[in-house]
């Protein structure tokens, strides 16, 4: 039983009510970043015209208000993945940003030559360009858990690279090329009977199924806004308090120290320890009114239409000649990475796009995953909440279109 | 022809589609006349790698005139590379270097010369100016 209005929801999203190349808008590259509900935009808007202070320095009653606010938005945002503390609780700009300074701040602390530091196939460049920067600056080792042919990570193998040297693991818990859920419970699992820390880059998992920071136990989680129908430029990172506090800062300067003098500089409190600078608190409390907005929905109640839609369109697309869905995991959210039998990726996504449909193409900025599956790139076409099967059916005639011009 | 010419007569013929489909038909039958680049010079040092497609570049000096020949792994790509071969290849290098290449804006391509799109395109009009120059100092020697 569907428990969502849908075409409710889409009067909630001003962008998708729109015509592009006089088609209506088919907007299937959720993957790459969400829409905004009109509650968002308008909450932006609200700050800038009647609420905008700098927060945490001044005195006066509008940087009072809005210190209040941020530090409130920090909370949804701890509950929403239920972290134990809110100073535990770090905003960033983004996952990349999240990953940066974790990977900075872990590695300068904890990291050593010939040291291990494992991460998967399945990674985005963010998750894997970090460590890679970290292992040459402290000549570590970088150790990479491989897929088969479904896109699924290998645990066994996983288990296999394990060893004293290993510092850190960081995998994701969804696939943004492929879609892949992976059991990141077990991933946690096995690192920590070797008491290795976990971080899970949840940029493509937070918008689709309920996150649990405890239940997981991971170590580390980072996630990105404007991929859970918030604003550009908020991220998170959610780390254990033991971590946190014996990791050196990674940016400096004013709101992250205790007191300052040109001798000796000692660091603020978790979380300001990490939020150097005036932080981006309008974005922070968007993040929060849209997580306000998609919990109202309900995140399983959103997991359970996706399913429908992901199951449609994988029927409907697998029925199309020539066309092989790369990532065939058992579990998967609601992305599809496709290529079509002797057409390019690139003419395919041009005539899509001209079609009104927009998915992406290329290589997803995962360029060792296509390595793995010997391609250059692939189409994909990820899906949210206020997609329907209407818009699948467009995508699949305009595949067809493709198939009639290229083939 | 001179170069502007060439690039009214695109504009011309590109100016009985009046939908996306049939420009881009009209693209994919052009990428099937644009003359085979010969197989040694598909080879890593002629390759223009973009983000999304590949284009493949060779000139050559013929009697004062660059010979362009071009490729491309895409077909669409390989399209308004036969285009650009089109308007740039039996030209002198001063003519290539002087002239403004406003065809592709006329005909509603422009967008495939942004930097964003990194289909090769852009640096495949780069690298044909190159050759221009190159093979202009080569004979002001």
């Amino acid at each position: 039983m569907l428990n969502l209005d849908i075409q409710k929801i889409r009067k909630d999203f001003p962008i998708l009510n729109q015509q592009i190349y006089n088609k209506p808008l088919v907007y299937f590259d959720n993957g790459a970043t969400t829409q905004k509900p009109q509650i968002v935009i308008d909450e932006e808007s609200k700050i800038y015209s009647q609420e905008n202070s700098n927060i945490h320095r001044g005195v006066h009653y509008l940087s009072e208000q809005l210190t209040q606010r941020y530090e409130d938005a920090r909370k949804t945002v701890q509950k929403f993945i239920n972290a134990p503390h809110d100073h535990e609780i770090i905003l960033t700009s983004g996952t990349t940003e999240s990953i940066n300074t974790i990977a900075y701040s872990f590695g300068e602390k904890y990291v050593n030559e010939g040291d291990e530091i494992i991460i998967s196939t399945l990674e985005h460049h963010a998750n894997i360009v970090p460590w890679q920067m970290l292992c040459e600056r402290k000549k570590a080792v970088l150790k990479v858990i491989p897929i088969n042919d479904k896109g699924e990570l290998l645990l066994d193998e996983y288990q296999k690279l394990i060893s004293p040297k290993t510092k850190i693991v960081a995998v994701n818990q969804v696939s943004n090329a492929l879609g892949t859920v992976n059991d990141v419970k077990k991933i946690i699992e096995i690192a920590h009977k070797n008491d290795i820390p976990v971080l899970i880059d949840g940029a493509q998992s937070v918008q689709h199924n309920v996150v649990d920071v405890q239940d997981l136990d991971c170590d580390f989680f980072v996630f990105s806004g404007h991929k859970l129908y918030g604003p550009n430029g908020i991220g998170v990172i959610y780390g254990k308090e033991k971590f946190l506090n014996e990791m050196p800062p990674y940016m400096t300067g004013g709101e992250m120290i205790k007191k300052v003098t040109f001798e000796k500089t000692t660091f603020n409190e978790l979380p300001f320890k990490f939020e150097a600078g005036t932080p981006n608190y309008v974005a922070a409390i968007g993040l929060a009114t849209a997580i306000d907005y998609i919990q109202e929905l309900g995140l399983e109640n959103i997991a359970a239409y996706e399913k429908e839609l992901l199951d449609y369109a994988t029927e409907k697309l697998e029925s199309i000649e020539g066309l092989r869905i790369i990532g065939t995991a058992a579990n998967k959210v609601c992305a599809i990475s496709f290529i079509l039998e002797n057409i390019h990726h690139f003419d395919a996504g041009m005539v899509i796009d001209k079609m009104g449909i927009a998915v992406r193409t290329g290589h997803h900025c995962a360029e060792p995953l296509m390595d793995r599956f010997n391609i250059e790139g692939t189409l994909r076409a990820s899906f949210a909440f206020y997609n329907t099967k209407e818009e699948i059916d467009k995508l699949y005639d305009a595949i067809l279109t493709v198939k009639q011009m290229f083939g | 022809m001179t170069l502007k010419e060439q690039q009214d007569e695109i504009i011309e013929e590109f100016s009985v589609f009046d939908d996306w489909m049939d420009k881009y038909n009209y693209l994919i039958d052009l990428s099937k006349d644009l003359k085979e680049i010969d197989p040694k010079y598909k080879t890593q040092q002629y390759l223009i790698e973009g983000c999304q497609s590949k284009v493949w570049l060779f000139a050559e000096m013929d009697n004062e005139e660059i010979k362009y020949y071009a490729d491309s792994d895409a077909i669409i790509t390989k399209g308004i590379a036969a285009l650009l071969v089109r308007v740039l290849s039996g030209q002198k290098p001063a003519d290539i270097l002087n002239n403004e290449l406003y065809f592709l804006d006329k005909i509603g391509l422009q967008q495939n010369l942004s930097p964003t799109r990194s289909n090769g395109l852009l640096a495949m009009v780069k690298q044909m100016k190159l050759y221009a120059i190159a093979y202009k100092a080569k004979m002001g020697n």
